[in-house]
């Protein structure tokens, strides 16, 4: 049974396309994915994202706790600093990509996909033996918006009254409202400016309602956070990375400090920096406008090396392209690859993985 | 509101027939353009290609997901709608105005097994 989030009414009450996602039923589109996804880039739009797993890691051992089962390095992170990073397993396979908020001395937010809350929260309480540390199970109590797009801080700013034009890319603070304490973090998963707002069902409900009656925001569907954060090159767990395919691979190693002293996953990232790895995570260009989607075959000189994990036809540059894992040999930018797409094949290059500008606020 | 038009017949995975003699126009039908939303690319067959009845021959892409297109009967491919190459959206201004392919058919007794509008509209309701 798929969970709601506390604004499946809302969606319903829109018309928006309902789907299954990660557990929890979802609003695909509103309108369509195409106007969502302009609304974002060229203005704002805002996503019940509510569906996003969080856990809270309080206590003495809680910096030690999260450098041991996380990727990136949280040692003496300023309060209200947020990191971006996964969770391994011993073989350097992926558990999750998450983000890392540093609320304060011995406080951690972690924010996880809703599709690995079980397996993550079981995972975080496996690996704490020996640590002094409270884990919190929170993904009940909040409700999530994120807020995108290049007017998102006026919009924030204006229509919820929330003070956030102090706030750097990548950090937080708490924020009193009606009794409570949101987190609001300039953060998102577009490639554009925005901020996401973690605060009760009942804010954020009210929230959603605010945004909408201002008419300067338009409500955005799961389809276009797809697109939009494909287009410039982030990845989404389950497609670019997974238990089968590590940070490593899929060129994410920035965010894996193998300088730090140890965490769950290091020695099998250590070995695969120095020996290579099999398959790596490459952008593909199709000449013609078929497109590739996921799990379709990817060839070299008719032989398979590797398969799509994410594809579209990019709305932002109008061309057919997918992230692709495939073997290392084929991997080098300007490779002819072919993209098998139904019964024929189509031609493509090996390209850089953003085929779109980030446009942060930094 | 998707619209339905009368004098064609319909297949269950929503394609329509247009028959002129023996040949057939096969499209896909208003209400098929409004489910798939945004239509941004078809893939079609080649002239000469054959089709047979029930079996895919080509698909209709979404911005999200591709939709097997299923020929609702069987032949000869003697013409495809080369415009929908560039102007793929031309499905979503008026899916019966825009066929995809023309098929020479073989055994035209198999559109006897497709539906009628009325009974087509009741598969949509349904």
């Amino acid at each position: 049974m798929d969970k709601k989030t506390c604004l499946y009414d809302k969606h319903v009450a829109l018309g928006a396309l309902m789907s299954p996602f990660g557990g929890f039923i979802m609003p695909i589109q509103y309108s369509n994915i195409t106007d969502e996804h302009q609304a974002v880039r060229n203005h704002c739009g805002v996503f019940d994202v509510s569906h996003m797993g969080e856990v809270r890691i309080t206590g003495p051992d809680a910096e030690r706790y999260v450098n041991h089962i996380f990727t990136n390095d949280v040692t003496d992170a300023p309060t209200g600093q947020i990191y971006y990073g996964m969770m391994l397993y011993p073989n350097g396979g992926t558990v999750d990509d998450l983000l890392v908020y540093k609320m304060g001395a011995d406080d951690f937010f972690l924010v996880i996909n809703a599709a690995n809350i079980d397996k993550d929260v079981a995972w975080m309480e496996e690996h704490k033996a020996g640590f002094d540390i409270t884990l919190d199970h929170q993904s009940d109590t909040y409700g999530q918006l994120a807020v995108q797009g290049p007017e998102a801080e006026d919009v924030v700013e204006t229509v919820l009254g929330l003070k956030v034009s102090d706030l750097k890319f990548y950090t937080a603070k708490t924020i009193p409202a009606g009794g409570e304490e949101l987190i609001v973090s300039r953060t998102g998963y577009t490639g554009e400016d925005g901020f996401e707002i973690y605060g009760s069902h009942t804010y954020i409900i009210e929230a959603w309602d605010a945004l909408l009656s201002s008419n300067r925001c338009k409500p955005c569907g799961l389809g276009c956070r797809d697109t939009l954060r494909f287009e410039v090159g982030l990845p989404l767990y389950g497609d670019e990375l997974s238990a089968d395919i590590s940070p490593v691979m899929a060129g994410l190693s920035m965010f894996c400090k193998l300088d730090k002293a140890e965490f769950i996953g290091k020695e099998a990232l250590v070995q695969q920096k120095a020996e290579g790895v099999s398959q790596k995570l490459v952008g593909i260009e199709l000449a013609d406008k078929a497109i590739p989607r996921h799990g379709y075959t990817v060839l070299h000189d008719g032989q398979p090396v590797g398969s799509v994990t994410t594809g579209y036809h990019c709305i932002s540059v109008d061309k057919s392209v997918c992230m692709a894992l495939v073997d290392t040999h084929v991997a080098k930018l300007g490779t002819a690859l072919q993209v098998q797409i139904r019964k024929k094949v189509f031609d493509g290059t090996v390209v850089k993985k953003k085929f779109y500008e980030k446009h942060y606020k930094k | 509101m998707a619209t339905f038009e009368s004098g064609l017949r319909y297949s269950e995975s929503h394609e329509y027939v247009r028959t002129e003699g023996e040949y057939a126009y096969i499209g896909i039908s208003d209400y098929a353009q409004h489910a798939l939303g945004n239509i941004v690319y078809v893939d079609m067959p080649e002239v000469d290609d054959e089709v047979s009845a029930g079996e895919e021959f080509g698909a209709v892409e979404s911005v999200k997901a591709a939709s097997d297109l299923i020929s609702p009967v069987s032949g000869t491919v003697v013409e495809v709608n080369s415009a929908l190459d560039d102007e793929p959206e031309l499905l979503n201004k008026d899916a019966f105005a825009n066929w995809i392919i023309k098929v020479q058919m073989s055994d035209p007794s198999e559109l006897d097994s497709l539906m009628d509008v009325e009974a087509y509209k009741a598969h949509c309701e349904a």
